[in-house]
């Protein structure tokens, strides 16, 4: 006891030296995998395309790639010769209860990443950048934030996006009636069958489901947005420093190798089950600085 | 209207709607009911036990669990199991809890308060005199439940208990809220997927109604056997 | 446990711009009860009349009541909820559909509606057994005083029958304000609803869970204390 006591600071120094975690006391989620061998990856059902199910009804997405990548990091970190991942789905209300409570060890999704949730949850590196706007029927001619004055609008409870129409129906007083729905399909589904004029949500989300609706030409996405650009990233437990940085590393390495281009592009520019629709969303200027540069911030204004 | 309508859509995910889907609301309920019929007959004994404190409690978790919503408490328990697993197990963080365990917790522990009263409008029923008569032949508290009181109590009640059953079954539909995959989430993720809500819903309508309709229709049956050996 | 508990949140201004937590909580419990009372309504006439028709001479009158009961106690809720806000307005001629949609508040509409005709079929087998459970003779004395038959149900059976089944009354009364929470799926913003929504925004999911409970258990009780009044003032003197 007191030999190892004495040893500690030294074994300290050097397992946070050097990464390989298998050596040192392990804690939180690494103790976690390691003692029960399995990996649990909280994936939805359909943020298209970042985390879905396809047509067997299996998760697929490029959010759940990423993921699948950070759990053969931890693999290889624990030296583990099986990992198992489970997967459960999640809603965006659950996602950070569940996240704090431990059933899950990582959400993969569109699960934006602001300073608010930092205080709930960690995030690792942003693996996307997307503005708030709405989707409508065309026919409605709607566009700007002002023409949905006293209309009623549909966003997906527990999201950034309906906190952000909620402000701005409180500052800019429209009289809106907001609706919140179980999940983005869901929301689109008030906007189809006519329950709601318009689903508030991140633009790139709308993108892909008008584009696999039945009638994709009869849906508008409004020119101004609700909100700049804000980063997503894969949430994992707050104060959890060397899983985090298991993570951060794996997610790190992906997108700067050509790897994290092809990962992209598969999922944005190329048709994408379950129909094959290709979303043709080719990478920003914004979001080639920030693979070659990952990051975790918070702020919008740093992309 | 009816002519746009397309049943293939059903046809072709009868699998997944049954083999996943009904597969876990049918577990969900049969593994929910028998613990919530252990679960319910233990609160009704302690109910009716009448020892101060116990009984109380007994009385209290029964009629708080009665006064919610079930959609509450799914919510509570969904978040609150991992916690409560942390505390029996002195774990200091929050153990992990999949899905279906914690619906199945949810559901025991909801159902378990309904399952209590019924046992304990059972247990009541059964004369005094019995009691009192295996009391005199020397048999203790615990035996005299077991042996006299319980199984008549079990039998009179069995339409009851399984009408509950019938009414767990469809309430295990509202774990729809926590997306889970039961027969109803099945039906609706297929619905949103393919935006066939008209025929999925009413397919899933059919089947429930079909299903639930059988087996009352069977527990009549039973009522009416079971009350004439009575 | 890391959790942080921050009980002022009730008192801190939730991101509607419309008050505080509080003030979110409270509206909801006030949509819950307004859901609970308008559905009641429907639901205790036309039980009423459901529940009578199960007890009439007439076979199709028979009929008509068991099926209802039947098709109405053999679909889960949430699958009826379902039907009524997403399945009906769409086998409806296109116009009329529309015109459903567009309804402001159509969740609490529809809401209403669905729980009403749920609720009615729990109450008919209330009231069909209160009448079952009176005395053959006083229908027949009824119709040997010269009543009709609505005249035996209205002066008769009803008054006696509705004061039998009172207890079980309340408590589909209670049924009914539970199930409205069912509607937070179609979008009714009522008390659970509320609650998540609070969840959501404040991340203080234990602390607004606890503030529902409470609300709940206090509506329940102030109905059975309600309940056990208006028992007391019905009790024919010397009866029982």
């Amino acid at each position: 006891m007191g030999l190892r006591d004495s040893l500690l600071p030294a074994a300290l120094a050097a397992a946070l030296a050097v990464a390989p975690a298998a050596a040192q006391e392990l804690t939180g989620t690494l103790k976690k995998v390691k003692e029960s061998g399995a990996i649990t990856i909280g994936h939805r059902d359909s943020s298209v395309p970042f985390s879905y199910l396809d047509g067997s009804q299996k998760p697929v997405g490029y959010a759940t790639e990423i993921c699948l990548k950070i759990a053969d990091a931890v693999k290889a970190n624990l030296k583990l010769d099986k990992l198992e991942v489970k997967l459960v789905p999640v809603t965006s209300a659950t996602r950070i209860p569940l996240i704090a409570n431990g059933t899950i060890d990582l959400e993969c999704g569109s699960t934006t990443n602001n300073a608010d949730r930092q205080k709930q949850a960690g995030f690792t590196n942003t693996h996307f950048l997307t503005a708030t706007r709405y989707v409508a029927k065309r026919e409605k001619k709607l566009d700007t934030i002002a023409d949905l004055k006293g209309r009623t609008v549909v966003s997906t409870s527990g999201t950034t996006n309906i906190r952000q129409i909620n402000e701005a129906n409180a500052a800019r007083s429209m009289g809106l009636t907001i609706l919140p729905a179980k999940d983005h399909a869901e929301a689109f589904l008030m906007v189809e069958t006519g329950r709601a004029d318009a689903f508030v949500m991140d633009d790139v989300l709308l993108a892909s489901l008008v584009a696999g609706s039945k009638t994709p030409d009869a849906y508008a996405i409004s020119s101004e947005a609700l909100s700049k650009p804000e980063p997503y990233g894969i949430m994992l437990r707050k104060d959890d420093a060397p899983f985090k940085a298991v993570a951060d590393a794996a997610t790190a390495a992906l997108y700067k190798s050509p790897e994290g281009k092809a990962l992209y592009e598969k999922w944005f520019t190329q048709p994408i089950p379950p129909r094959g629709i290709n979303l043709k969303l080719p990478m920003s200027e914004a979001m080639q600085k920030t693979f070659a540069n990952p990051s975790d911030s918070p702020d919008p204004a740093s992309y | 209207m009816f002519a746009n309508l397309d049943f293939g859509v059903i046809v072709s995910s009868l699998p997944y709607l049954f083999g996943q889907g009904m597969v876990f609301t049918v577990t969900l309920t049969a593994l929910a009911a028998s613990m919530g019929v252990v679960l319910g007959t233990l609160l009704a004994i302690l109910r009716l036990s009448g020892v101060p404190g116990v009984s109380h409690l007994a009385k209290g978790y029964v009629e708080l669990m009665r006064s919610l919503p079930l959609v509450l408490v799914i919510f509570w328990f969904y978040f609150l199991v991992p916690y409560i697993g942390a505390w029996v197990v002195r774990s200091p963080t929050p153990i992990q809890v999949g899905a279906f365990a914690s619906a199945l917790v949810t559901f025991t522990l909801f159902e378990a308060a309904f399952f209590a009263e019924i046992m304990r409008a059972g247990i009541q029923s059964i004369p005094k005199g019995q009691t009192a008569a295996a009391l005199a032949l020397g048999m203790t508290r615990a035996q005299v439940m077991r042996t006299v009181v319980l199984p008549q109590a079990f039998r009179n009640m069995l339409p009851l208990l399984l009408t509950q059953t019938i009414i767990l079954f469809q309430d295990t539909s509202l774990v729809y809220v926590l997306s889970l995959t039961d027969f109803l989430g099945a039906a609706s993720k297929v619905a949103q997927r393919d935006g066939r809500l008209v025929e999925m819903y009413l397919f899933a309508a059919v089947v429930y109604f079909l299903i639930c309709f059988t087996a009352s229709s069977l527990v009549r049956r039973l009522h009416s056997r079971v009350a004439i050996i009575r | 446990m890391n959790y942080t508990w921050n009980w002022g949140i009730f008192f801190e201004p939730s991101p509607e711009g419309t008050g505080t937590y509080a003030d979110m909580l409270l509206s909801g419990l006030l949509w819950t009860i307004l859901t609970a009372l308008a559905s009641w309504a429907i639901a205790f006439c036309l039980g009423s009349i459901v529940g009578v028709m199960r007890t009439l001479p007439s076979k199709a009158a028979r009929g008509f009541g068991t099926a209802y009961v039947e098709l109405f106690r053999n679909v889960p809720l949430l699958v009826q909820m379902f039907l009524w806000y997403f399945v009906l307005p769409e086998l409806l001629l296109p116009a009329a559909g529309a015109w459903i949609k567009q309804l402001p508040n159509a969740p609490f509409y529809t809401a209403v509606i669905c729980l009403g005709f749920f609720t009615a079929a729990r109450v008919a087998e209330q009231v069909r057994a209160g009448i079952e459970a009176l005395p053959r003779g006083q229908r027949l004395a009824g119709t040997a005083m010269g009543f009709t038959v609505a005249q035996t149900y209205r002066y008769v059976l009803l008054p006696n029958a509705y004061r039998i089944i009172l207890p079980p009354m309340t408590s589909e009364f209670l049924n009914n304000l539970k199930n409205t929470s069912v509607a937070l799926t179609i979008g009714l913003l009522e008390l659970t609803a509320r609650a998540r929504s609070m969840q959501e925004f404040s991340f203080q999911v234990f602390e607004a869970f606890t503030a529902a409970t409470l609300l709940y258990v206090l509506i329940n009780v102030v109905v059975i204390v309600a309940a056990t009044f208006l028992e007391r003032s019905l009790t024919i003197p010397g009866q029982r």
